[in-house]
């Protein structure tokens, strides 16, 4: 029984994601040599926070991709949900505001994915286009909400201890929650009809479709759930700033289909397991973190160049991606 | 009797420029100082600018991929060329020449990468674009930076209400856009947006086709970030640029009437579906409604732009054609 158990976990774990796992200690090796305190306790489980806001995002655009799909409204979905979880007092009232800020962020996320899947699923417009129109609705109605200032940016005390609180000693909040989000994400995609659905639908929606199943139904779930763990990241974001401002989410679209597609989910949608997710939201979460410890930059300003930390993390970032991509995110030849 | 037949593209253009005309004159019209050749040349200027990036936008998209760097290369050209598009003449020469060669480089190794690495185009510009703004970031780190006065001034002036900068779309449409789509690559583009399969059996040179398509993908995104150098005689680093162009590029290749999926469209198409795009703005000034919703707008124009091609699926009888 056991050793059945062991199996099924085991076959979670493809080659692209021990590869990312094996990236992943790795750079914590080259970075515990820069600075030893890199493989302290402490500073793992503050990495493991950090990861958790990626982590709750990457999930929902990890299904949207398995099912063939990509949702670039990221940005400013992210955006709304702070936005409007941090700004329900004034438009609930105070009442309301304070106890639904939380629910109501998040509705506000899956009403963009339900617009997107509507559009994706229903009008077959392509998914990268039409969310990036959404993107922009959003980003036009957020900021015209508040009117180019920010009226109510305030987090409510209950954000607050979402994101930073410790509700199991040890483990911050988001990490639980994400630890959570994860669980409930894996036995969905192995174990319900729903799961099986959505990597069937990757790989050959036609046959899915011929079988029955209303695979536009399922493509605007997707979008749904996106949209619902873009907007917890907003919460969340918001919450650990204690505010919400324009563009919170802008530096989340490359991270997490990044971290997505080096867990070794294949962009063309159909293959991926939730585990290499993990291992890429990590692995992208420590290689940010490197670079702002290590500061590159700081050696190039001893050669008399002066070059902003943003540069690297850029660069370096984008360099590093292609270059696992490279190492094992290739296409087959299909000829 | 005269018979009008129309491929796909040239309806699309149609469509566009039909679109471009009816808003324009609506704009004219409501503008309260008339079309002034000062007005003309603005709004050529500003249309110039997106024309460029969306024309970079519409080569690798015939052949069915998709290009996320095409603002970052531009920033990186309007960043470059605001420190090397100075000084005596030749300076200049040299500084102009450099800003394209660099762009045309930036756009090759999308195509490299995408080719020789057997990776997704999306991913790979994704990611390219993250470098090309870094590198951006790094000889701009703060906005700033020169142009050669006369140069600049003579790219975005009018001469009888003729602007320089819808010249220089006329000579980019020439001089690149027809003698490419004549070439033996530029017919194989098409042919691979189409069926990247049936064009493989048919010795199609694909790969080839490919890193040309994004090399002068790079090409034009670098006049682009060239005439930005000009109309804004300094340099900036800025993510949002960045995003809002290649954002919007997208946008006008839909209503240019080049089809996502590959195989069909034009460069003059995506021109006028950048005028489109910019005169959205306009309009909103001249009907006073708030600025901060621009960015509302021209989502919702985009949406409506590939909603229309939707209009397919309510004729389609057998549902099972909806699901290539």
């Amino acid at each position: 029984m056991s050793a059945l158990k062991l199996n099924t976990l085991f076959r979670q774990f493809d080659q692209a994601t021990l590869i990312a796992f094996a990236c992943i200690v790795v750079l914590l090796l080259i970075g515990a040599l820069a600075e030893p305190a890199f493989l302290s306790p402490q500073y793992l489980i503050q990495q493991l926070h950090t990861a958790a806001f990626l982590g709750v995002v990457a999930t929902g655009v990890m299904l949207v991709i398995l099912l063939g799909h990509i949702d670039l409204s990221i940005p400013w979905t992210i955006g709304a949900g702070g936005m409007m979880a941090t700004g329900a007092t004034g438009i609930l009232g105070p009442e309301f505001g304070v106890v639904l800020a939380v629910p109501f962020g998040i509705l506000c996320g899956v009403t963009i994915g339900f617009v997107n899947g509507l559009g994706v699923a229903y009008l077959r417009a392509p998914a990268m286009i039409f969310t990036l129109g959404m993107n922009a609705v959003a980003q036009g109605l957020m900021v015209y909400h508040t009117g180019g200032f920010a009226p109510q940016d305030r987090a409510t005390p209950f954000m607050r201890e979402l994101a930073v609180g410790h509700l199991v000693p040890g483990i911050p909040n988001p990490l639980l929650i994400w630890i959570v989000l994860g669980a409930v994400t894996m036995f969905m995609l192995n174990r319900t009809t729903l799961g099986r659905q959505i990597y069937a639908i990757g790989n050959q929606e036609r046959a899915v479709f011929l079988s029955g199943v209303d695979t536009r139904k399922v493509v605007l779930i997707g979008f749904m759930i996106s949209g619902a763990c873009a907007a917890a990241t907003g919460v969340l974001l918001a919450g650990w700033a204690n505010r919400s401002y324009q563009a919170m989410g802008d530096p989340y679209l490359l991270p997490t289909i990044a971290a997505v597609i080096l867990g070794g989910t294949n962009v063309l949608g159909g293959r991926g397991k939730y585990i290499g997710t993990v291992a890429g939201v990590i692995l992208i979460t420590i290689l940010q973190s490197m670079l702002s410890v290590v500061q590159p930059q700081r050696y190039f300003a001893g050669l008399g160049l002066e070059l902003p930390a943003d540069t690297f993390r850029q660069v370096v970032f984008g360099a590093v991606i292609i270059a696992m991509l490279l190492l094992y995110g290739r296409q087959k030849v299909s000829r | 009797m005269l018979q009008l037949r129309l491929s796909a593209a040239q309806r699309g253009v149609l469509i566009a420029v039909a679109i471009f005309a009816a808003m324009f004159a609506v704009y004219g019209w409501k503008q309260p100082v008339g079309l002034t050749s000062n007005v003309i040349n603005t709004a050529s200027n500003k249309g110039a600018l997106l024309a460029l990036v969306a024309m970079a936008q519409t080569l690798p998209v015939l052949t069915g991929g998709l290009d996320l760097s095409v603002g970052a290369i531009f920033v990186l050209s309007n960043c470059l060329a605001s420190s090397i598009v100075v000084g005596d003449p030749l300076s200049t020469a040299v500084g102009v020449v450099t800003v394209l060669l660099v762009g045309t480089l930036c756009g090759a190794t999308n195509g490299i990468i995408i080719v020789y690495g057997r990776l997704q185009p999306l991913i790979v510009t994704l990611a390219m674009g993250a470098v090309y703004f870094g590198i951006a970031l790094a000889l701009r780190p703060q906005p700033g930076g020169s142009v050669n006065f006369e140069l600049a001034d003579f790219m975005t002036r009018s001469t009888y209400a003729v602007p320089h900068s819808a010249v220089l779309l006329l000579l980019v449409v020439l001089l690149i856009w027809i003698p490419y789509r004549r070439s033996v690559l530029g017919r194989a583009a098409f042919a691979i947006g189409s069926a990247e399969q049936a064009a493989y059996m048919s010795g199609v040179p694909i790969a080839r086709a490919k890193v040309l398509a994004f090399a002068l993908s790079g090409l034009l995104a670098s006049i682009g970030g060239l005439l930005l150098t000009a109309v804004t005689y300094s340099g900036a680093a800025k993510m949002s640029i960045a995003n809002d162009y290649t954002l919007n590029s997208i946008g006008a290749v839909v209503i240019g009437g080049t089809s996502l999926f590959g195989g069909v469209g034009s460069a003059v198409g995506s021109i006028f579906g950048a005028f489109v795009m910019r005169t959205v703005g306009d309009l909103l000034i001249v009907f006073d409604i708030n600025p901060v919703l621009q960015p509302l707008f021209v989502g919702l124009v985009l949406l409506v732009a590939v909603c229309a091609g939707s209009l397919r699926v309510l004729r389609i009888k057998n549902k099972l054609d909806l699901y290539r």
